[in-house]
């Protein structure tokens, strides 16, 4: 009989569970303002796990890493996109190109692959989070999916940042997180990255009056 | 201290355009400001000459002469872009397309973008690097919008998706490049994602992790080259932005792209032999080929030149691919001769495309007569880009192709259909540009065509006689490779 | 075999038949109250049944034998199948058939009945119901079976006795697989017992029925014994959900006649919790359109699944 995990094991793989179950919730989710708050929810969930695991392994440079996504992920993002979607008036999503259950079909297909995929590398892990490393690529799968799907700008936005915080995640259950200076950049960029889209936001909609992606689809060969 | 100069100069340059850019002499600042880029790359190559490779500053800046050469073209063809750019965005704003707010928006992010790929080259540490290249990505973004024209926007918004996923695809290649080198190299400060420290140990490393990473690196790398299938952002960026940007990108971004993803190939290369090698061979092939079949579509210059990019990258991929010390150095020698005969190119164009007023390749006609100098500089920037003697890209295609045909008969007939379909298709169009009657008005400042002939001249150089130094310094780097 | 043990069974199922209209009572107390109304008192399903059984029968002029036994079979199906779940005790002498499959054979066969009856008369809406309920009975049966797959895979046996000794036994593990079948097992309990989100049980409008629809032919005992079934189904799967995610009061085998009070006594809290949260689940949500049902079970379904890769590759 193997021996019951401990509770910080399984504390860890419960909040893991979580981060799945949102990415599922979001995969299927219609309502712009829902995706932002689930987005904000993931962004608490990895706080609470990466400070468990900083705890749990004594690592201090993961509770500034849990701090720096706290204050990027779960407060300023969602803010700034909440108060974007605000002004856009882009509350709702038209029906995404493949219909919902097919799509959650496709996304528990990707969940068997991205475990498949990471089993070599978990057993390789020396983390106490090695397991978890499948369940972070499935996250980022299943975010790929979600951008492909959708038809409105935002949401593909939202797709996109659910991807790093599946890349987030990836880090720190295979190696309890990247360098700080290469985590700083990273959150650099994604802040950066947010800014420019909500440019983009307001550029498309004064051009096409919509945020709808299928006007964007006219650039053709010839 | 050099390399401080090399990447303080265009970041000071960024802050300073981003504050005054909209006054009249921004266009003169910039060309300033590179020019000081250039002079302190100069400086650098004249230290790693005398003084061999450097690890500067707690190791986190590794300077050996792979990288130094492409500092020293990134600064020459980010300043001959400059110059060329201060009279065509002059014409521009004559023309009502641009305003000068848009104008410090573009100056700023220009030096901006230089400072990038700058740190892109320099660093050692495969962290930063990935920093650097999304900070390139994020500071062009918003270049290609600047027509604020539907089409621009939607080139603009499908580089940002395509190379955003991409490069969080590179994000994930990096982490698991980390977590190989971890227990090795302990976690202790950057240790492991520094090249330097990675290439000592590359033997040891775990071959399912690394070549797992491989594959991460190359797709998201190799979407910002323009890697077949990963292209499609490249010829709408090309065609939609304004052109010094487009002499950019093609000219110097897809470089730095590439030897993101040739250090990455060293490392791996060191558990793992044949894998690497093949896949650069296999997508380089690939984007070879598809770019040559796409070439016979257009009917927009820029974007018919972004697809010759394309083809481009792909030749030097596979010779990357290929491997051993000639076609190392046929591909250093490519990349350098492509960057600048492609941004000539672009220059050219850029400047047809304004006398014509448009873009289609049917508008513009007779540009031999309207601008001998525009004519000129065309038509042998197409010459020298399609592969005829005595121009360096001659050269470059000959090595590859006799070390194809000696090492991988199978590719050779698939790169001569790619040549030789992209040479029917690129000629044709431009007989037809350059000669026949004249369709357009005379520009309101003189074009920038200095630039131009400069660098078609390096090419002539290149392909008729090679400096013993230059050629021993290709040889250096291409050892390097491996 | 002695006659103790037939006659805790018995009692538990005499207990589960007197407990299932309360239940009901219950819920809809709560609902009441979310809803800012006076609430009906809790015995009013029992009045209703005394009512109904005191009336005349009337039946279609052409209905089949098959109707008439519908009910008795619906009936003594959901009888046993309380008799099969444990409730308040797992050492009970029927515990030799309580495989969960099985279980799910049992529901089955009430709903194949139902519909049968349902369409046995000829009428429009008849049809409408069992066509709908046959849909949503499709759907959820699967999501039922990778529930129980989830909790067969952590406890190592199918019989439903073993499973919840095992979850009960201490030390205490969360597990994230069970974590997503209870949510799957929520949406399940809600599809099959036509509750919101899939169709409202205080609906009278035919368009938007699904069990209303199957019984409107019905009357006096028939209608009485069709509703006490459809009591004991709600309790059924109330106390099945119990058993395997929190099983924690439930008297194991070797325990005395102390232990199952205080069984009881758990039930009871347990039963008045669930029917608050179910109250609250339908006073938050909006009927769902009949054509995003399937799309409702399908999230169940794909839940159930993803319970189950996440057991496989966390082994919790």
């Amino acid at each position: 009989m193997v021996p019951p995990p401990s509770f910080t094991a399984q504390l860890l793989n419960l909040f893991a569970a979580g981060l799945l179950l949102i990415s599922f919730a979001m995969l299927s989710q219609r309502r712009t303002r829902s995706l932002i708050l689930l987005f904000g929810l993931q962004g608490a969930i990895l706080v609470a796990s990466t400070t468990l695991v900083a705890y749990s392994a004594g690592l201090r440079h993961l509770y500034f890493s849990a701090g720096l996504t706290l204050v990027l992920k779960v407060c300023l993002l969602p803010w700034i996109l909440l108060r974007l979607v605000d002004r856009l008036e882009a509350q709702w999503d038209s029906e995404p190109l493949i219909n919902i259950p097919t799509t959650m079909l496709i996304g528990v297909g990707l969940v068997i692959f991205a475990f498949g995929l990471a089993q070599p590398i978990s057993a390789l892990a020396t983390t106490i989070t090695r397991n978890t490393l499948g369940i972070a690529l499935a996250i980022i799968l299943l975010a790929f999916v979600m951008m492909i799907t959708r038809r409105k700008a935002v949401t593909q936005v939202m797709g996109f940042l659910a991807m790093e915080n599946g890349l987030f995640f990836a880090a720190t259950s295979a190696t309890y997180g990247m360098p700080m200076v290469v985590e700083l950049g990273i959150a650099l960029d994604v802040l950066v990255g947010v800014f420019i889209l909500g440019i983009f936001f307001f550029q498309i909609r004064e051009q096409f009056e919509s945020l709808d992606l299928q006007h964007l689809e006219n650039l053709k060969e010839e | 201290m050099e390399l401080l100069l090399v990447l303080g100069v265009p970041l000071l340059g960024a802050v300073v355009l981003a504050l005054f850019g909209a006054r009249r002499h921004a266009a003169e600042v910039n060309a300033l400001m590179s020019f000081g880029t250039l002079v302190s790359a100069a400086m650098l190559v004249l230290r790693v000459i005398r003084h061999g490779p450097m690890l500067v500053w707690h190791e986190q800046f590794f300077i050996d002469p792979f990288n130094v050469f492409l500092v020293a073209l990134t600064a020459f063809v980010g300043f001959t872009t400059a110059l060329f750019s201060r009279p065509y965005m002059r014409i521009e704003e004559h023309n009502g397309r641009i305003t000068p707010g848009r104008l410090r928006l573009y100056h700023s992010m220009y030096q901006l973008f230089m400072a990038a790929m700058l740190l892109a080259l320099l660093t050692n540490n495969m962290g930063l690097l990935w920093v650097a290249m999304e900070a390139a990505t994020l500071s062009t973004v918003l270049l290609v919008s600047l027509y604020r024209t539907r089409a621009s926007l939607e080139a603009a918004w499908k580089y940002f998706i395509l190379c955003g996923v991409g490069i969080a695809q590179a994000l994930f290649g990096t982490i698991l490049l980390y977590f190989a080198a971890e227990g090795l190299l302990g976690g202790e400060g950057m240790a492991a994602l520094l090249w330097t420290r990675l290439d000592a140990i590359k033997g040891q490393l775990e071959p399912t992790v690394l070549g797992l990473a491989f594959v991460f690196l190359l797709v998201g790398y190799g979407t910002k080259v323009g890697l077949a299938p990963l292209h499609n952002w490249l010829p709408d960026a090309h065609a939609e932005g304004p052109t010094p940007v487009s002499a950019v990108l093609s000219g110097l971004l897809l470089n730095v792209a590439l030897y993101a993803v040739v250090r990455c190939k060293v490392l791996v290369e060191g558990s793992i032999q044949h894998l690497p090698g093949r896949m650069l061979m296999g997508f380089g092939l690939l984007s070879a080929i598809l770019a040559a079949f796409f070439l016979w579509r257009q009917g927009d210059i820029k974007r018919l030149f972004a697809y010759s990019s394309i083809e481009h990258m792909g030749i030097v991929t596979f010779a990357f691919g290929m491997g051993g010390p000639v076609a190392n150095f046929a591909a250093l020698l490519h990349m350098t001769v492509h960057s600048l005969t492609k941004s000539a190119i672009f220059f050219a164009a850029g400047h047809a495309s304004q006398t014509a007023g448009t873009q289609r390749i049917d508008g513009i006609r007779g540009l031999l007569v309207l601008s001998p100098t525009m004519g000129w500089g065309l038509m042998l920037g197409a010459l020298a880009i399609l592969g005829l003697p005595p121009f360096g890209v001659f050269a470059s295609e000959f090595l590859i192709l006799t070390t194809a045909m000696r090492d991988h008969p199978w590719a050779t007939p698939i790169l001569l259909t790619a040549l030789g379909v992209a040479f029917a298709a690129i000629f044709g169009r431009v007989q037809a540009m350059v000669f026949g009657e004249i369709e357009g008005r005379p520009l309101s400042h003189s074009p920038a065509l200095l630039p131009v002939f400069a660098h078609l001249a390096i090419v002539l150089m290149l392909g008729v006689y090679m400096p013993p130094a230059l050629a021993e310094w290709y040889r250096l780097a291409a050892r390097l490779i491996g | 075999m002695t006659a103790a043990p037939l006659v805790r069974q018995a009692a538990e199922v005499v207990l589960a038949m007197s407990l299932a209209p309360l239940f009901i009572g219950w819920i809809a107390q709560c609902r009441a109250w979310l809803q800012n109304r006076s609430a009906p008192p809790l015995l009013q399903p029992w009045r209703t049944l005394r009512k109904l059984f005191w009336k005349d029968a009337t039946l279609a002029e052409h209905a089949s034998p098959l109707f008439r036994l519908t009910p008795y079979v619906l009936f003594g199906t959901m009888v046993l199948a309380a008799a099969i779940i444990p409730t308040v005790a797992t050492n009970l002498p029927f515990a030799w058939v309580a495989d969960a499959i099985a279980l799910v054979g049992l529901f089955a066969t009430a709903r194949v009945f139902i519909s049968l009856a349902a369409m046995d008369i000829g009428t429009a809406f008849g049809t409408l119901g069992a066509r709908r309920e046959m849909m949503v009975g499709f759907l959820a049966e699967p999501a039922l079976l990778m529930v129980f797959f989830n909790a067969f895979l952590i406890s190592g046996s199918t019989a439903l006795p073993s499973v919840v000794e095992r979850l009960a036994a201490p030390p205490f593990i969360i597990y994230p697989s069970l974590a997503f079948a209870g949510v799957a097992f929520v949406m399940v309990l809600l599809a099959e017992n036509a509750r919101l989100p899939i169709d409202n049980p205080a609906t009278h409008l035919e368009l938007t029925m699904i069990h209303e629809a199957m019984v409107l032919e019905y009357s006096a005992r028939h209608l009485a014994l069709v509703e006490w079934a459809s009591a004991l189904k709600l309790f059924n799967y109330a106390c099945l959900g119990f058993a395997l995610f929190v099983p924690w009061g439930l008297a194991s085998r070797d325990s005395g006649p102390g232990a199952v009070l205080v069984a009881v006594v758990a039930l009871l809290l347990k039963l008045g919790a669930a029917g608050a949260v179910l109250a609250l689940v339908e006073t938050v949500s909006a009927k769902l359109r009949i054509f995003r049902a399937p799309e409702f079970l399908a999230m169940a379904f794909l839940l159930a699944v993803l319970g189950l890769l996440v057991h496989l590759l966390l082994g919790a």
